[in-house]
């Protein structure tokens, strides 16, 4: 396998974005990554697309030629695919659009991930989400994605005393994130107060313990990293892509506090980037709740399991802090437009590795991780980038 | 709705209505819903299988009082949802129902009954299967 480099990227505005279509969404992602990154379309020898629900969103399936076709790819008849792995789907095309690249059967591929959620109520669109479940053993009694981190969150309370003031602060810290991103959904800090008397979704989680429904995408440009030294003095090795899987139904597996995927997708990638976590300057993981930060900086690693509540109330997961955590705002704040989350992920790396990461840039990083998470755990990506 | 819509519901009645599992014949490891093979043995457990009902009784092992939720669960609102762990072993999700907030705890032993789940649409098909009382 051979060094594989990220060359440009692109991302759209996340939020309600009545105005566009998912195809525009893409094709603006797409356009501005191929911007950035330099190249002209005939050089793209392939398009990945994340993307977990346009099927029942939009009705339209085949997402990737859809974006194939209007960003003028299909006259040169260059292969599209479409990658699922429920909200996982961004990190699932970053992964085999990477191997693609790593493996030597293309020189530069895009991938991008876009989801346009607000064409529909959102009793529907929380019904599209529980069906990266287990449809007929947990959603068809009523889970639904929220029920199912509510449940997380309670079990992680009675087992290691986190508290509800430790949840409310991975949003408080989140938003606050947010605030410094100029294309995030919510760009205003919240109060502790405000997270905990929020309307209840499922309890002890509230509206603003849980991602927003968004519209949105983004994209990346990759080649073989002996092009990109070519073609540039600034580029992001990506040296480790690892995914790891769990069952389907949350009440399979032994234990309701830890997500066994994420462990293994993490044990496998520190050992491909040849790296310890504690190299680690910053790192993108998927909160798509509060509880979900706090398992995910637990079963990564980097805090003992208990401790992870502790982390946000502390300020180490803050910019500033010894181990930034969600800098972009993360699910909660940049927005959740599920397939484009696993790749805005590691835009935020890239613009955190290259220096251009603006207000919220952290000082001399040069490692950082992204973490996507499909459903409840079912699907664990980890890759880690590092600076150049 | 198309002709056949409820086939999805009835083929999976025998474990909705009965809790209808099974267990492994090799290390005894009892599942809910059936598993074609077992987790832990893999190709030593294929043709060991064996059918087993739950009785339907244990423990919840978290829960979560419902309030935003998806089409054709708003009119249950707000509904408890648990994660039991079934005195033989296996774990499910199911709604707890008959009791407040309040009465529930992590750990409080509960039993299956069989009630009305939900329905497909105003005119669709009505389903039925577990959901748990407190004992």
């Amino acid at each position: 396998m051979r060094d594989v480099a990220v060359l440009g990227v692109g991302i759209t505005q996340f939020g309600e974005l009545w105005e566009s279509s998912l195809r525009e969404l893409g094709i603006q992602a797409g356009l501005e990554a191929m911007r950035d990154a330099g190249i002209r379309s005939d050089e793209i020898d392939a398009l990945f697309v994340g993307n977990m629900a346009a099927g029942r969103l939009i009705d339209q399936t085949h997402i990737g030629a859809l974006i194939a076709d209007h960003a003028g790819l299909a006259g040169r008849n260059v292969p599209a695919v479409t990658i699922e792995c429920a909200d996982a789907s961004g990190a699932a095309a970053f992964h085999h659009a990477y191997l693609s690249v790593a493996s030597g059967l293309h020189d530069v591929v895009i991938v991008g991930g876009a989801e346009k959620m607000t064409d529909l109520p959102d009793e529907e669109v929380t019904e599209i989400m529980a069906t990266s479940l287990d449809q007929q053993w947990e959603a068809f009694f009523g889970a639904t994605l929220f029920s199912e981190y509510a449940m997380i969150a309670r079990r992680h309370m009675h087992e290691y005393g986190t508290t509800r003031e430790q949840l409310a602060a991975v949003a408080v810290k989140n938003h606050a994130h947010g605030a410094l991103n100029p294309k995030a959904q919510f760009q205003r800090p919240i109060k502790l107060e405000t997270v905990q008397n929020a309307p209840a979704v499922a309890e002890p989680l509230g509206v603003l313990d849980c991602a927003p429904i968004s519209d949105g995408a983004a994209a990346l440009v990759l080649c073989s990293a002996d092009r990109a030294r070519k073609a540039s003095d600034s580029y992001v090795r990506v040296i480790a892509s690892a995914q790891a899987g769990d069952t389907l139904a949350m009440h399979s597996r032994g234990g309701l506090c830890s997500f066994n995927a994420t462990r293994a997708a993490m044990e496998k990638a520190l050992k491909l980037a040849g790296k310890s976590r504690n190299e680690i300057d910053l790192a993108e993981v998927h909160d798509v709740t509060t509880i979900s930060e706090i398992l995910a900086i637990e079963d990564l690693g980097f805090f003992p399991k208990g401790e992870g509540g502790r982390a946000a109330e502390s300020k180490i997961t803050a910019i500033g802090g010894e181990l930034p955590v969600n800098t972009s705002g993360g699910l909660k704040a940049r927005g959740h437009p599920l397939g484009a989350t696993g790749i805005a992920q590691v835009i935020e790396l890239v613009q955190q590795l290259k220096g251009k990461a603006g207000k919220r840039q952290v000082k001399s990083a040069r490692l950082g991780l992204a973490h996507n998470i499909g459903g409840c755990g079912a699907t664990a990506f980890v890759h880690i980038l590092e600076a150049v | 709705m198309t002709g056949m819509a409820g086939v999805r519901f009835w083929r999976e009645t025998d474990s909705r209505y009965n809790l209808a599992g099974n267990r492994c014949g090799n290390c005894g490891t009892v599942y809910f819903p059936p598993r074609p093979v077992c987790l832990k043995c893999h190709r030593e457990s294929l043709g060991k299988m064996v059918e087993l009902r739950l009785k339907g009784t244990g423990e919840v092992l978290s829960f979560t009082v419902v309030h935003e939720t998806k089409r054709n669960f708003e009119i249950q609102l707000p509904y408890i949802m648990a994660i039991i762990r079934m005195d033989e072993g296996p774990a499910l999700t199911a709604q707890l129902v008959d009791c407040s907030p309040g009465e529930v705890k992590i750990g409080s032993r509960v039993r299956a009954v069989f009630r009305r789940i939900g329905e497909e649409g105003r005119a669709g098909v009505i389903y039925y299967g577990y959901k748990f009382v407190l004992v």
